[in-house]
């Protein structure tokens, strides 16, 4: 029952982020990316990172993609239905073949690991302990608390970086 | 369901390197950049199932840099409009040598 879910939401996030690259339209091409974006929530739910699932859907699929479609509509692109495609044949052949090492090299990686390593057991231990959320807090708030608190520095930075550009008569 | 995560995720990561380098729209490259973002996020949450639960706190502090990185991106793009009146990056040659 998983792999058959598995297959079908990663056959969704393929067909979206294709859809990303060859829509003429931006609106079409933000639209196919929130279906990518949410076949991704679904893979994580099944490797058990219930969390950012959530948290993809909430600030991925919500937020960022409505700041990218305010941003489409506010200069008026949604119409915008000029053909910018670049190189041809010669582009997609050697992109499949760079695909296809990429791949490869990842089931390479893959198969020498395991179906689940020891990671797998004490995320489920921490999550039977402390719930989705908690499993990731507890670590987040102690271990990790500076790289946390940076972030939050980042943020800032990003706020008023954004106001000062954005802004009139600079 | 590992290997085939990481499988996945190259082919997202490839399809969004393809994005970028084919498209000319200034907005849809950005949003193929976000989707390479999110292909490492899926490699690392894949990891995380091997290693431990320090792949999953990294793929929250890449979604902070994600939002951050797109809000300051909209930013440089709506400046840019007002000067060129378009998004294709053909036209942007200020910085060309």
């Amino acid at each position: 029952m998983a792999t058959i879910l598995f297959y079908l939401f990663a056959g969704l996030a393929i067909g979206g982020a294709i859809g990303v690259v060859m829509s003429k339209s931006p609106i079409g091409s933000l639209l196919f990316m929130v279906t990518a974006l949410g076949a991704m929530a679904g893979t994580f739910v099944l490797l058990e990172a219930h969390f950012l699932a959530a948290i993809q859907i909430i600030v991925y699929a919500g937020a960022i993609m409505v700041l990218f479609l305010f941003v489409i509509m506010l200069l008026n692109l949604g119409h915008d239905y000029q053909k910018d495609l670049k190189g041809g044949a010669f582009a997609v052949l050697s992109f499949g073949v760079i695909g296809g090492i990429a791949g490869l090299m990842a089931q390479q990686l893959g198969s020498t690991g395991l179906e689940d390593g020891p990671g797998g057991a004490a995320i489920d231990a921490a999550m039977a302990e402390h719930g989705a959320v908690g499993a990731i807090a507890t670590e987040l708030y102690t271990t990790y608390v500076v790289p946390f608190e940076i972030t939050g520095i980042l943020l800032l930075v990003a706020i008023v970086g954004a106001l000062v550009l954005a802004k009139r008569e600079v | 369901m590992i290997t085939e995560a990481l499988v996945l995720s190259a082919i997202l990561f490839v399809i969004g390197t393809f994005g970028v380098l084919v498209r000319r729209n200034a907005i849809i490259m950005f949003l193929c950049i976000e989707l390479q973002l999110n292909a490492v996020n899926l490699s690392f949450v894949a990891f995380s199932r091997l290693y431990g639960i320090e792949g999953q706190l990294f793929v929250f502090f890449v979604m902070t840099v994600a939002a951050a990185e797109a809000a300051v991106g909209l930013a440089i793009i709506i400046s840019i409009f007002r000067h060129y009146e378009t998004v294709n990056v053909d036209s942007f040659n200020l910085l060309k040598w």
